[in-house]
């Protein structure tokens, strides 16, 4: 049993960027120039950071952590807050700017699979080559060819050019070949499965296998679900910093938080009940929830009962009696749509004022918050009557669930 | 206790620690053999496997380089004085001589910006790419050997003595090359213009080199030849396959101890620059 030692050690680690290409360039000449004189004035102390010159921005700033055997660390965080940059510190692309990177054993990486092909040539002939940039010896890759085919199932393509593979062929044929190396720390950027299901099985019981090797993983994902379920910990960088290092559910929580603010702050869009999207016959004129007992609320937890009211006011003469066309969206896209032109409510032809009510007695959806999108059409000729949007419920998420909706569900075995 | 290899990665200038970066240029050298050799395989395999006359191709370029200067003097357009062989023959062995230092002057920075997609996404010893690009130089004079071989028995110039130093002015020839493209490399990568005027300057030095004319002994022209320490390795490797002078072996072999020296500078350097222009390089 191999012992619980520390494979990556982060320590305190920077790196910084330049926004200018051109600037970027010179000062490339500049580190160049720098290293060459190891002696000179112009070397910054190693451990402290060096001021930014123009146009420079931290990318990575002041980052540490540590990895030991079997344990896998997730890295989450915004586009551009400074996964990647990291992980090809931790690869050895780059050099941090600051602080220092020890790391023990061989380094794997499952982030270019299929470097080093050559389209023209073979499938057979760039396992050779790509065997050869991973590190594998010729009579390794010779040993372990026929697997390699078989893992990546594209015998009957093996001899063909590389180019009239489809690309899951050809990712299929670089994860096969990356099966292969035998790492001591293995750095994954979004790729943990590629293929149809079959293959994707296959892919995480390769992983599974190294980690029952001693396999320490860093792994950069999006997905949240993979990361929970994968990691031991994680780490969430914001803009280059660390925003939490450690418990995993704190930190995806954290994280969620933060990307919810993002969207309240930003680019959320607001309800405008002083317009009218339509013809306006009969028009919204303001909505609220209220929960079982009939208090006003803005905030409900999962699984309570909430009714959504709308006011109206006919504002013309109806033809035929008008249906409403009810969505409900989370962050992600539709999630429920209620009614439609087909499948309306009959209320027929409505009082001058009153409001619309729409009960649901448990409301089953797992997200931070739901919007409402809600329309008034003509049933007999589709005229839209009046359309708002954005009308938002927030909800309390309890337990770990990352579904989009918690059920009751009840549990044996026979 | 498992003996598992460490890596560190810090900001210090490998040089402030020369003992372990030798270790580690060598070390790197050594694990690169095998991808070296993979990735000359690989770009042979590929390079004349989309066309139909294959490895023909691979001998046009060297002969139409020469054929111009021979058609002019044969036409009596441009006269050039008397050389020790046939004109002709003169003219396109120094332009095949010539042509495997450009060759090798300009692989490094070739070979290296090709392989930017590579070293942009995956960790591997880099020294395997100017294996791969010297293996390609060597591949390369081969080639020119058998036209070389083609040009003395259509001409019935019979091999001197001297032709078993011929391999000594080839030998410097690439070296200094070489060199000189894999100190151009780094800065190369960052700026275009270093590409843009390499030609043009190897195709200015073509003219200032005894290439297609034999060296002059005196006036202006003589003294910018003195200069050149490209001049004295074209003459003799030239004179060594056909005439059997006997060059000045020790202007050679002084040559070619500088452009070692120098190669290992160059070696250091491109070992320090590259990981800067990878990290601003992008993807």
């Amino acid at each position: 049993m191999k012992s619980n030692e520390v494979l990556v050690r982060v320590d305190k680690v920077s790196k910084k960027f330049c926004r200018s290409l051109k600037k970027s360039l010179w000062y490339g000449v500049n580190d160049i120039v720098a290293d060459l004189l190891p002696f000179s004035k112009r070397t910054s102390n190693g451990t402290a950071q060096s001021p930014l010159r123009s146009s420079e921005f931290w990318a990575v700033n002041n980052v540490s952590f540590e990895l030991r055997r079997s344990e896998c660390i997730g890295l989450i965080g915004h586009n551009g807050a400074g996964k990647t940059t990291l992980l090809k510190m931790l690869n050895g692309l780059i050099t941090p700017d600051s602080g220092r990177i020890e790391m023990r054993g061989r380094i794997g990486a499952l982030i270019a699979l299929g470097a080093g092909f050559n389209p023209i040539l073979s499938g057979r002939e760039n396992i050779y080559v790509n065997g050869a940039v991973l590190g594998l010896t010729k009579s390794q890759i010779d040993a372990k060819i026929e697997e390699i085919i078989d893992f990546a199932e594209i015998r009957e393509f093996i001899d063909a050019p590389v180019q009239s593979y489809s690309s899951g062929m050809a990712v299929r044929l670089g994860f096969a070949i990356a099966a292969k190396t035998d790492p001591d720390v293995l750095l994954l950027d979004e790729v943990l499965a590629v293929g149809d299901v079959a293959f994707q099985a296959k892919c995480f019981n390769t992983l599974a296998e190294f980690r029952e090797r001693g396999t320490a993983f860093i792994l950069v994902s999006h997905n949240m679900h993979q990361i929970s379920r994968y990691c031991d910990k994680v780490l969430y960088l914001k803009r280059g910093q660390i925003a939490h290092s450690g418990d995993r559910e704190t930190g995806i929580d954290t994280f969620l938080r933060d990307m919810h603010q993002a969207d309240a702050n930003g680019s959320a869009e607001r309800t405008d009940w002083s317009r009218v999207y339509g013809s306006g016959k009969v028009a919204f004129t303001a909505a609220r929830f209220r929960d079982s007992e009939g208090r006003e609320v803005n905030e409900i937890s999962v699984g309570d009962s909430v009714t959504l009211e709308i006011d109206y006011e006919r504002r013309g003469d109806l033809p035929h009696p008008p249906v409403l066309d009810l969505i409900m969206r989370d962050r992600e896209g539709i999630l429920f749509q209620g009614t439609n032109i087909s499948e309306g409510h009959p209320f027929g032809f409505l009082n001058v004022n009153g409001h619309f009510q729409v009960q649901f007695p448990a409301l089953p959806i797992n997200a931070d918050y739901v919007e409402f999108f809600f329309c008034a059409l003509d049933k007999q000729s589709s005229e839209i009557l009046d359309w708002k949007r954005h009308v938002r419920l927030n909800i309390r998420r309890t337990g770990a669930s990352h579904g989009k909706l918690q059920l009751q569900t009840r549990w044996s075995a026979l | 206790m498992l003996d598992l290899p460490v890596t560190v990665y810090s900001p210090e200038s490998p040089l402030k620690n020369p003992g372990l970066l030798l270790k580690r240029m060598f070390r790197d050298l050594i694990a690169s053999r095998g991808l070296a050799w993979r990735l000359f395989v690989r770009d042979r395999s590929a390079q004349f496997r989309q066309s139909v006359f294959g490895y023909i191709w691979a001998f046009v370029p060297p002969l139409i380089a020469s054929l111009p200067f021979v058609f002019l003097n044969a036409n009596g357009v441009v006269s050039i004085k008397e050389t020790p062989i046939p004109y002709p023959a003169f003219a396109i062995i120094g332009t095949l001589i010539w042509q495997v230092f450009v060759d090798a002057l300009n692989t490094p920075l070739k070979t290296v910006a090709a392989a930017k997609p590579m070293l942009t996404r995956i960790n591997f010893p880099r020294e395997a790419l100017l294996l791969s690009g010297l293996a390609t130089v060597l591949f390369n004079f081969l080639i020119r050997l058998v036209l070389l071989v083609a040009v003395m028995i259509w001409f019935k110039i019979t091999p001197p003595s001297t032709i078993v130093l011929f391999p000594l002015g080839i030998l410097a020839l690439i070296c200094l090359g070489f060199t000189i493209g894999v100190l151009l490399t780094p800065l190369g990568l960052l700026y275009n213009d270093i590409q843009q005027m390499i030609p043009m300057v190897t195709m200015f030095l073509m003219f200032l080199t005894p290439v297609v004319y034999p060296k002059p002994s005196g006036g202006f022209a003589g003294r910018i030849m003195e200069w050149n320490p490209v001049a004295p390795l074209i003459t003799a490797s030239r004179d060594w396959l056909t005439t059997g002078s006997n060059g000045n072996v020790s202007q050679l072999a002084c040559i070619l101890g500088v452009a070692i020296l120098l190669s290992f500078v160059g070696w250091v350097f491109y070992r320090l620059a590259l990981p800067h222009i990878i990290s601003r390089s992008g993807n």
